[in-house]
């Protein structure tokens, strides 16, 4: 008998309240207000420093911030989630041992063998994981991210250092996760890729929404100066 | 200036002294073997007692978060650079017969001198384990939480993950261990059959004029530093070639 796959919640609600985020004295992220209901993926496009990264370690809870909140609606008040970071962060082992601590023994091996099949990475199962190359660690973390089950997935620029097939296969990926219900929230600075993948956008520069809207009307009409400069390929500043 | 004659007999004089000295190395001379055997157990013992203090001290400094964190780093960072003699002159000041553990009679006992050991390289292993685990803990942090794994499991990897280091830095705690020499001679008092190890030996027999034994004990230790040593290098490649350094 074939297992069920897992499904992330439907319906998960992200809303995000007032969000200010201070460090070292400085407003790194202003007054957020968001309320992201669309299933699939919402990507979050913007300039280097405008504080994507910061935004979804807020999400993930990594980071607190100083005013506001983050609320999730949906099954459960607390889905479950999972991050790729932007530089992977892999443990100082095998890349299947990276696997098996991620997993906390849940899985057969032959289950974690699939999974690392599915980034291509099956011949690199014994490979010391921090001797790997740099799209094939963000291959693995992104495999260990899923391996987790999660209901809502963050990606920070999970594609960024890889060829254009392994792209294929990582947006591939995050499509077959959008079926299965998971949310996912996606920085990237790759235009293509954020019109192939995306539900909604979130435009951020300099801490502040500056937009934010679904896909379609983002990438055929941007309301702001900033979005239409930073999509005909200007320097945003 | 020395005459010719007076050299070759010098030389002589040292050649002779170390076929002596390995005369007694190969034919398992009780003495040597005596001192030997103490000095194994006096740095073994302090060794250990200093990994079950420094490895918890290390990792907690690392990890926890709390008041006078930074104070205890800088103490124990300084407690390392504490100069050996120094540490044997408080030993000793705290064991003698005036002083507040002197009921204990442990002065010029092999325990005085497990404890001298300790207290020099508790330090080092403590500051050492701090410095591997800390940056372990900055790398790893962000994903443990991530992961949601709990405290006891993130330790268990924090210590398997920097087992390379762990193991260099008890290495190097021990070998800084059998090779002190001033302060086992200040709480040990270097005594016949008690108290004698190689490193008070090596210095009481050069001042007598004894080069066979010194040198004999000389090699012996040598030997033993070179083991470690080599035991340090293997560590690190190993370490090397599977990329957990
Ligand atoms: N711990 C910190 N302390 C102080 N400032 C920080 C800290 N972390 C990030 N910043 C600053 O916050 C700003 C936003 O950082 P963030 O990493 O979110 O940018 P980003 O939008 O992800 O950029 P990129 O596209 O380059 O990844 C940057 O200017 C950065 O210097
Ligand atoms: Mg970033």
């Amino acid at each position: 008998m074939r297992e069920i796959r897992h499904s992330g919640q439907p319906n998960l609600q992200i809303r995000i309240n007032n969000l200010c985020l201070d460090m070292r004295g400085s407003r790194l992220l202003d007054q957020i207000d968001l309320i992201l209901k669309q299933p699939g993926v919402t990507m979050i496009l913007g300039p280097n420093g405008a504080g994507k990264s910061l935004l979804l370690k807020c999400i993930h809870g990594l980071l607190f911030p100083t005013w506001g909140s983050i609320d999730f609606d949906g099954l459960n008040k607390n889905p479950k989630q999972a991050m790729v970071f932007q530089k992977p962060i892999l443990l100082r082992r095998s890349v299947m041992d990276n696997m098996r601590f991620a997993d906390q023994g849940t899985q057969t091996d032959t289950e974690l063998e699939q999974a690392l099949d599915s980034v291509q990475l099956l011949e690199k199962i014994d490979h010391p994981a921090t001797q790997l190359s740099g799209g094939e660690q963000q291959r693995l973390a992104l495999a260990r991210a899923l391996l987790t089950k999660p209901d809502l997935l963050l990606l920070d620029e999970p594609t960024a250092s890889l060829d254009p097939a392994s792209v294929v296969i990582i947006e591939k990926l995050i499509q077959q996760a959008t079926q299965q219900h998971i949310k996912s929230i996606f920085i990237s600075h790759d235009i293509g890729q954020a019109k192939r993948l995306s539900a909604d956008v979130i435009f951020l520069n300099r801490g502040q929404v500056v937009e934010y809207s679904d896909a379609a009307s983002f990438f055929s009409d941007p309301h702001s100066d900033e979005a239409r400069a930073f999509l005909s390929g200007e320097i945003v500043l | 200036m020395h005459s010719f004659p007076k050299m070759k007999k010098n030389i002589f004089m040292l050649i002779e002294a170390f076929s002596e000295a390995f005369g007694l190395i190969l034919s398992a001379d009780a003495d040597l073997y005596e001192i030997l055997w103490l000095s194994i157990q006096v740095s073994l013992t302090a060794l250990l007692i200093s990994i079950a203090l420094g490895l918890p001290i290390g990792t907690t400094l690392a990890i926890a978060n709390f008041p006078g964190k930074t104070i205890c780093i800088t103490v124990i960072n300084s407690l390392m650079g504490m100069p050996p003699v120094v540490i044997g002159l408080l030993v000793y000041l705290a064991l003698s017969r005036s002083g507040p553990f002197g009921v204990f009679g442990l002065l010029y006992t092999p325990t005085a001198m497990v404890i001298a050991q300790m207290l020099l390289i508790t330090p080092i292993i403590a500051a050492l384990t701090y410095q591997v685990m800390e940056d372990l803990h900055k790398e790893y942090r962000d994903l443990f939480f991530s992961l949601s794994i709990p405290l006891d499991k993130a330790v268990a990897a924090y210590l398997w993950d920097a087992r390379y280091s762990l193991i260099t830095a008890v290495l190097a705690g021990f070998g800084r261990a059998i090779s002190e020499v001033g302060a086992v001679m200040i709480v040990g008092g270097n005594i016949d059959h008690l108290t004698r190890v190689m490193t008070t030996a090596i210095a009481l027999e050069t001042s007598k004029g004894e080069l066979s034994v010194a040198l004999g004990l000389g090699i012996v230790l040598l030997v033993l530093a070179l083991v470690v040593n080599g035991l340090v290098t293997t560590v690190r490649t190993r370490a090397r070639h599977y990329g957990y350094a």
